[in-house]
């Protein structure tokens, strides 16, 4: 399955890139397994996803925890806790 | 009305509150966050998703409008490099009474720190770069104001 990744913050600075496509493998179904799939595909997603606690996700804009499926999703963007105001 | 922005371009704080108040309010309260120079910072950098921020800043406007009783409300938060000094955030609530202004107010700047995509880069004089971590603080401030 295709799958546009955006990522931001230290996330986006660690993987080099602002956002991707990929192709994941169907086994990679909700946003944990794919936030472990990055961190295993290459040494940026190792040192990015190091600490997968501290990654958040949303799914076409809206925040999803890690066991949201991933059937259907056009964009998964990934990034650190919120820190505005 | 309601006007919730996320821009790059300072904020017109005077001008702002002159749009805000057109009209009158009964009560006015404001918060205006500024970058702070604190250990020799020299930038602020608010990174932010496109289409999430500023869904999120208008959805928590509207969250505040439904829950007090408000004549106008701006919220108006700042993205891209800051230096110190500068405006971050603006914070117009207005109602009939002050106190259904002041806990407007309070409530979105609470909100803020932890329901939108924002995120903060500080950069130092002497090089070093860091990403701002959230503050269990800032967490607990938010909960108090329930769902």
């Amino acid at each position: 399955m295709a799958l546009n990744i955006a990522y931001f913050a230290w996330v986006r600075e660690r993987m080099g890139i602002a956002d991707e496509t990929v192709e994941i493998p169907a086994s990679v179904a909700d946003v944990g397994a794919l936030v472990t799939w990055l961190g295993a595909r290459d040494a940026r997603g190792k040192i990015a996803f190091a600490e997968p606690h501290r990654i958040r996700a949303a799914i076409d804009g809206v925040m999803m925890g890690p066991d949201a499926p991933l059937s259907g999703a056009k964009e998964v963007a990934l990034f650190p806790p919120v820190t505005g105001g | 009305m309601i006007r919730a922005l996320v821009q790059p371009g300072a904020i017109d704080v005077a001008a702002e509150l002159d749009l805000h108040d057109a009209g009158g309010h009964g009560a006015s309260a404001s918060f205006i966050g500024r970058v702070r120079g604190d250990d020799d910072l020299t930038e602020l950098f608010l990174d932010h998703h496109p289409a999430m921020t500023a869904a999120g800043l208008a959805d928590l406007a509207h969250a505040a409008a439904d829950r007090w009783h408000l004549s106008a409300l701006t919220l108006i938060h700042r993205v891209g490099a800051m230096v110190p000094g500068e405006t971050i955030v603006l914070v117009l609530t207005s109602s009939a009474h002050r106190a259904e202004a002041l806990a407007a107010c309070e409530f979105l700047i609470d909100r803020l720190k932890t329901d939108v995509m924002l995120w903060k880069r500080e950069t130092f004089a002497d090089g070093r770069v860091q990403w701002v971590e959230p503050r269990e603080g800032d967490q607990a401030r938010a909960e108090k104001w329930g769902a």
